[in-house]
């Protein structure tokens, strides 16, 4: 055990399933980098450095720079698990998710249906998402409840380096196609992460503080802003519970409606853009299911309906804010009809 | 190059049964039958025959939408293929997939394709699985002439050629994509000149003659199997029928299928050429023609006998575990 990054906690997991296994190989733009180049071999190790270093001990074999052609490496990752191995391809932003789509939602998503049971297809699709880091509007978004839409599809959200790790490396041993967003503001959080390979299953929500007034549900990098809102409400004499669902497809609804059941009161923290993102599909689902739970309107915290602009004042402005969590949490606690 | 006997009954028997098996689908789709849509390969079986004849196992394809032709050609059983495009148990999709997404994993045929140019990167990974694995096999990426100006394609020509992948990119040019004339739609109008643009060698053949399909697909896949990587192959041929069954065609010549039936159809070719080179006798050929209808009024009757899928079936085989 020691502290490790994001970025090293990835790089540890893909790691130690290519030794593990040698059907795992990866593809993706400046996986290693420098292909072809006349200077350093594994010059980027991906856009953000995550599978830096894994070039000198697999190899050209194993590790597959790509041109930029995300349709075609992100099918031929496809057609390779179809094939006996398991890709993990990097879709370097998934704001790109637009040039590939045809190859993710009608190919991939649905080989396993369409052919009657008989396909398999246990690839890995990471990509890195999210608001913080001024890339403006064509590399900050939030798009996974495009891929929760999509039947088929397995969609992890890692919330921290432990959880990314972990997730990994049961996303790689999956045999359902997955894909993983990986929060580019968080790269260089650290915490405490095992040296040895471990794993989380894919579907089981983690329930991080536990309090009896309110349930605030966050997804991705918004985690560690519910858990700081949550310490700063015990102040104000509000308890909250906080419940990271880790993935979205499959999402587990079962811990965060027993929740609600005991607190009557929830807030979705959701980065995405706020019109069909997956804070609207949880307040559907408990309106639905807990209805006579609830004791007052469910709160969704998610940035305005607009793309992510590039003025970091607005920016910050765009992103929810730990204020805004204690605020939709403190005005449920104090909700009266 | 001389064909066994063997090999030249096996070739008109798969030719005969495409064009057995398209033809009775055409009638039966006239009835109200088959759900949904349909695209026939009636009129260019060169291309599927001539193609998959050289390969085996281990080699893998990717079809299109008129993609009947292809599960013939790579194996798949009759049987299940009519129960699936009927919809009904037994199909080889459990009748999920339908006739756009006919598939056999198991025999290499990873699907026909909804989606024009949907195939040729998964050809490109299957590819890539093979020559990571060291299996030997292959993979052909046979699209029409629709998905030659599909990004998807192009992307796969240079991925291809880039990781030297071992593909055979088969462009089957029936001169329509969907109403429009691949003459018009395909720039530069030279279709080998744009694979050797990614430096992928290639060749153009007449579609309506299986000697010169088969040569030449032999020779391309003997350089891909010894390492030369990618290579391509411009098939010209006849769609008899419309893009789908119910079009009307009125897009194309008056008389245009009536005289490619006559003047040019692949299958009276190829028996003129093995009758009149007593390669074959006539009645061989005859004795193929009457199994092959039995063949396809057994998979037709056993198809509209065949029981829906149940209604369990709706929700599972999304995930292998969810």
């Amino acid at each position: 055990m020691s502290k490790k990054s994001f970025r090293q906690a990835l790089n540890e997991a893909m790691r130690q399933e290519m030794e593990r296994d040698p059907s795992v190989i990866l593809l993706g733009e400046d996986i290693a980098g420098g292909m072809g180049a006349g200077g350093e071999q594994d010059a980027w190790g991906d856009v953000l450095g995550a599978s830096k270093g894994l070039l000198a001990k697999f190899g050209r074999e194993r590790i597959y720079d790509t041109p930029i052609s995300e349709s075609a490496f992100i099918g031929a990752a496809a057609g390779a698990a179809i094939n006996g191995l398991r890709p993990v391809a990097q879709l370097m932003f998934v704001d790109f998710f637009g040039v590939c789509g045809d190859q993710i939602f009608n190919q991939i998503a649905k080989f396993r249906y369409m052919f009657g049971g008989k396909a398999t297809t246990p690839v890995v699709i990471r990509t890195l998402f999210g608001a913080g880091t001024r890339a403006a509007s064509q590399h900050s978004q939030c798009l996974y409840p495009v891929f929760a839409h999509f039947p088929g599809l397995k969609v992890v959200i890692p919330s921290s380096p432990y959880e990314a790790k972990g997730l990994m490396i049961q996303s790689i041993q999956d045999d359902d196609p997955v894909i993983f967003f990986e929060h580019k503001a968080m790269y260089d959080d650290t915490e405490e992460v095992p040296d040895e390979p471990y794993t989380i299953p894919l579907g089981k929500a983690k329930v991080i503080r536990e309090g009896a007034d309110v349930t605030i549900v966050a997804i991705g990098r918004m985690v560690q802003l519910a858990v700081k809102a949550a310490e700063s409400l015990e102040k104000d004499g509000i308890h909250c519970t906080v419940i990271d669902p880790r993935t979205v497809s499959p999402l587990d609804m079962d811990t965060i409606l027993a929740s609600v059941r005991q607190t009557g009161r929830l807030v979705v923290v959701d980065e995405a853009s706020p019109r069909c993102n997956i804070a609207t599909d949880i307040a559907a689902q408990v309106a639905q299911q807990a209805f006579e739970a609830l004791k007052a309107p469910i709160r969704m915290v998610s940035p305005p309906h607009a793309p992510v602009p590039f003025a970091p004042e607005l920016e910050d402005l765009y992103i929810p804010s730990r204020a805004r969590i204690q605020a939709a949490a403190t005005e449920v606690a104090r909700y009266t009809a | 190059m001389q064909l066994s006997r063997d090999e030249l009954k096996d070739a008109y028997a798969k030719m005969r049964t495409i064009r057995e098996f398209e033809e009775r689908v055409h009638k039966e789709f006239a009835t109200g039958k088959i759900p949904g849509f349909v695209h026939l390969y009636a009129g260019e079986e060169t291309s599927a025959v001539g193609v998959c004849m050289h390969l085996g196992d281990a080699d893998h394809i990717t079809s299109t939408h008129r993609g009947h032709g292809h599960c013939i050609g790579k194996g798949c059983d009759i049987g299940g293929m009519m129960k699936e495009i009927f919809g009904r148990q037994g199909g080889l999709c459990k009748g999920k997939g339908g006739s756009m997404h006919i598939a056999d994993v198991g025999k290499g045929m990873l699907g026909a394709n909804g989606i024009v140019g949907g195939g040729p990167p998964l050809a490109c990974g299957a590819a890539l699985a093979a020559k990571q694995r060291g299996t030997g096999g292959i993979a052909v990426a046979f699209f029409g002439d629709g998905a030659f100006n599909q990004g998807t394609t192009l992307e796969s020509l240079n991925f291809a050629s880039v990781h030297q992948l071992p593909v055979f990119f088969v462009l089957e040019d029936n001169g329509y994509a969907e109403s429009t004339s691949s003459d018009w739609s395909i720039g530069g109008h030279d279709p080998v000149l744009r694979a050797r643009g990614f430096g992928i060698p290639g060749r153009h053949v007449d579609g309506h003659d299986f000697f010169a399909v088969h040569r030449a697909a032999k020779e391309a896949i003997e350089r891909i199997r010894a390492g030369e990587g990618p290579q391509f192959l411009h098939i010209e041929l006849t769609r008899y029928y419309g893009h789908f069954e119910g079009d009307a065609m009125t897009y194309r010549p008056p008389g245009e299928v009536a005289q490619a039936r006559s003047l040019y159809d692949c299958l009276a070719f190829f028996r003129a050429r093995v009758t009149s080179g007593s390669l074959l006798d006539a009645a061989i050929l005859d004795e193929i023609d009457d199994e092959t209808v039995k063949l396809i009024d057994k998979a037709v009757a056993d198809a509209k006998a065949a029981p829906p899928p149940a209604a369990a079936e709706l929700t599972t085989d999304v995930y292998d575990s969810y």
